[in-house]
């Protein structure tokens, strides 16, 4: 970091002593970024700014909710009907949430579609694999929050999980709801995890900005940048291209929280908890279908392995395999583009994580036209797997990519081709 | 990049598709609601402050006699226009628990404009007791509790039919075409003329059945009105800020491209 001068005295004695604003400076103002970015790589920062929202509208909720069984529910109501704004409040929150998965979902299908996975970007990747399971334990715990049927019966489905576990499974159910049952103690330590788990969110951002800054962004060409020519400062260009992309972002995401803020729950949610009475489907949040889908597509035991174990194995599996793509993916090439055998199957396994969230919303013995869902949700989540452990390093080594640009800037400027 | 838009066209029609799909496969839990034309429908929809007041005329004189309407409060109904005179002489003719008072009794009331609506039983086994076993829900959220919202409460008041032949009725059971599994533990609760409306609205039971869904989604959302004003006036201004946030960008960016 070159010493830079500064003519404030009070920005001069911070500075020497802490060396933050040049810090500042050089990360955020001219920190040297691909000029050829495109909007794809605006989700990243949106998910930043939608946690910082999350964090803020979340911390003004819990100075009128109450965690305890008897108060949640109407404590939830009277924030909607008593506390000022407070619908506001709540509906920034409940559907923050859901924004939350859609953009980390496109900014995780970015990275796939892009190779930005790849050497020398390992750990940035592994951490936001990290990231998104902290988030969905976060949404899951704050799910359960407002206490209505839907939060009483998904804990009940998920925590139950764990006996799947062999021998101790049983002990760790009752560990976890520190009873018998899912109850007033589940709820207390639910809330204190999701009180606390953002701010482990955004400690992981900031590793995950860490790794980011080291080595750069990758671009829509996956080839690296080479010099000054192939960048261009982050302020002005990407700080006004990000702040439109907000814009963008934030016309939509209003348009959820004012005119239609119950589209993503579940009707069901609004009757209090009844531990009597089981709703007739218990579904879970929609950014969590396609793992449901896995869980209920394995049906049989394989060996004296039981088939709850092997579901639960499953599900988690598909996310824990994530970490693994920097080294079953074997192409030297990043990005998709230069890629025409690899940019089929990534959308087909688009399609594929599509099919399996549709068949998560549904029970698995419905119909569709004369197939039964179970078996449609078994060929997904078989081509889930078939995907990321067969096809991704099979093709890697069988494809042969298209000719590279030699750089970014011969890429996107009039000479080269785009 | 055009191939990539391409193709995430092609995804989403598949997304569109299945959507469809699995909303045919719905159907089948019980009949789908017509959809009502609704004052409250749509980006600039308010709550008809006269059907609203019909329909709390309903609630209070039928549907009250069986279901809580616990969070809501008789001062809140000034939302739907009722005067404070007006909320004054609603809550005061209901009886409402308090104390206990310096002997250390409970003892009972007229209501307060503060009090939440009184409720019909003391608890949920009396309410049983009084309804062959079945529980009245509350209202208070029933509209943002069951799919369809308001279009389903009109359809359940005026879904009451014979039993088609062959469908054997449970005892004390009504026929209804709307409610899941069709059999219903509540009475048609509507009948022609019941109520008297002072603006001289003849109270047919469809009549009926679309104000106290108005009222119901009311006390529902009470916020909606406030909601979709402030939303209309966020979209615009978010609409302007991001346009002109587009020119900066295109501006800023000349000397890339
Ligand atoms: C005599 C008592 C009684 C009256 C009066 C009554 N209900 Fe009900 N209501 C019930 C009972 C009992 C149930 C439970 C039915 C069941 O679960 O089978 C019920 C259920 C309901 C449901 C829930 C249906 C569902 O989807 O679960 C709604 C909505 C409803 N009533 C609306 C009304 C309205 C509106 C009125 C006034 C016009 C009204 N009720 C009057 C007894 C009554
Ligand atoms: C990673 C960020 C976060 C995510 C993904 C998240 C997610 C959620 C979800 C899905 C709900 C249920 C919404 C509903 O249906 O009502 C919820 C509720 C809640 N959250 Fe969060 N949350 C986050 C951060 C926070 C923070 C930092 C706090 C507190 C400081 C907080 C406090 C609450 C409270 C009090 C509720 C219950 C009130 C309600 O249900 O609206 N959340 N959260």
């Amino acid at each position: 970091m070159a010493a830079k001068s500064y003519s404030n005295p009070i920005v001069k004695w911070i500075e020497y002593r802490l060396p933050i604003f040049s810090f500042l400076d050089h990360e955020l103002n001219e920190y040297p970024t691909p000029r050829n970015l495109n909007y794809w790589w605006n989700f990243g920062s949106l998910a930043g700014i939608i946690l910082v929202i999350m964090i803020a509208t979340g911390i003004v909720l819990a100075m009128s909710y109450m965690p305890h069984v008897n108060y949640a529910f109407e404590s939830v109501e009277r924030i909607m009907r008593d506390v000022n704004y407070g619908w506001l409040l709540r509906y920034i929150h409940s559907n923050g949430g859901s924004a939350f998965f859609i953009v980390v979902y496109i900014h995780l299908f970015r990275g796939m579609y892009y190779g930005s996975y790849k050497a020398p970007r390992e750990l940035l990747w592994i951490i936001g694999v990290v990231i998104l399971l902290a988030m969905m334990a976060t949404a899951f715990m704050g799910y359960v929050l407002p206490w209505g049927q839907m939060s009483f019966w998904a804990a009940t489905v998920i925590t139950n999980l764990f006996s799947a576990v062999p021998l101790v499974g049983e002990s760790i159910v009752t560990w976890l709801w520190g009873g018998f049952s899912v109850d007033n103690p589940t709820l207390n330590r639910f809330y204190s995890l999701h009180y606390l788990l953002p701010f482990v969110i955004f400690a992981l951002v900031f590793v995950h900005l860490w790794a980011l800054h080291v080595h750069k962004s990758n671009n829509p060409t996956g080839v690296d940048i080479k010099g000054p020519q192939d960048t261009i400062p982050f302020h002005p260009y990407y700080t006004i291209k990000d702040t439109f992309g907000l814009g963008a972002f934030m016309i939509v995401f209003m348009f959820f929280v004012f005119f239609a803020p119950n589209f993503f729950g579940e009707p069901d949610n609004y009757i209090k908890a009844n531990p009597l009475v089981t709703p007739a489907h218990i579904v879970p949040e929609w950014y969590f279908l396609p793992y449901y889908a896995i869980l209920r597509a394995i049906t049989f035991d394989i060996w004296f392995i039981p088939a709850k174990l092997i579901g639960v194995a499953a599900m988690f599996g598909s996310i824990l395999i994530l970490l693994f793509l920097p080294w079953l993916d074997r192409s030297k090439v990043r990005s998709a583009t230069f890629r025409p055998i690899y940019k089929q199957v990534f959308w087909v396994f688009v399609v594929d994580c599509i099919i399996l969230g549709w068949v998560g919303a549904n029970t698995p013995d419905a119909d569709f036209h004369g197939v039964k869902m179970l078996w449609i949700g078994q060929a997904a989540t078989f081509y889930y797997f078939f995907h990321i452990v067969i096809l991704i390093p099979l093709i890697s080594v069988l494809e042969t990519p298209r000719a590279l640009p030699d750089s970014i800037s011969q890429a996107v400027t009039p000479g080269g081709k785009s | 990049m055009n191939a990539m838009r391409k193709r995430l066209g092609a995804a989403l029609a598949v997304l569109v598709a299945l959507g469809l799909a699995a909303g045919a496969a719905m159907a089948a839990e019980g009949g789908k609601p017509p959809a009502q034309t609704w004052s409250f429908d749509g980006l600039f929809g308010t709550y008809d402050r006269a059907a609203a007041q019909r329909g709390f005329l309903v609630y209070n004189t039928v549907c009250a006699a069986c279901h809580s309407l616990s969070l809501v409060a008789y001062r809140n109904l000034d939302g739907i226009g009722f005067k404070d005179d007006a909320i004054k002489a609603i809550a005061a003719a209901k009886e409402v628990p308090d104390g206990p008072n310096d002997q250390g009794e409970m003892f009972n009331r007229p209501g307060r404009p503060a009090d939440r609506f009184a409720r019909p039983f003391a608890n949920d086994n009396a309410a049983r007791a009084a309804n062959n076993g079945a529980l009245p829900p509350d209202l208070s959220l029933i509209t943002k509790a069951r799919k369809g919202g308001a279009d389903y409460i009109h359809a359940l008041m005026v879904g009451y039919k014979e039993p088609p032949t062959g469908v054997q009725m449970m005892e004390g059971m009504q026929y209804n075409a709307y409610f899941p599994g069709n059999q219903i533990a509540m009475a048609p609760p509507l009948t022609e003329g019941q109520v008297e409306y002072a603006d001289g609205t003849k109270a047919t039971v469809a009549q009926m059945a679309h104000d106290v869904a108005t009222f119901l989604t009311w006390a529902a959302e009470p916020e909606m009105e406030e909601r979709k004003r402030m939303g209309v006036k966020v979209l615009l201004f978010l609409i302007v800020l991001t346009a002109m946030l587009y020119a900066l960008k295109r501006q800023i960016w000349t000397d890339v491209h």
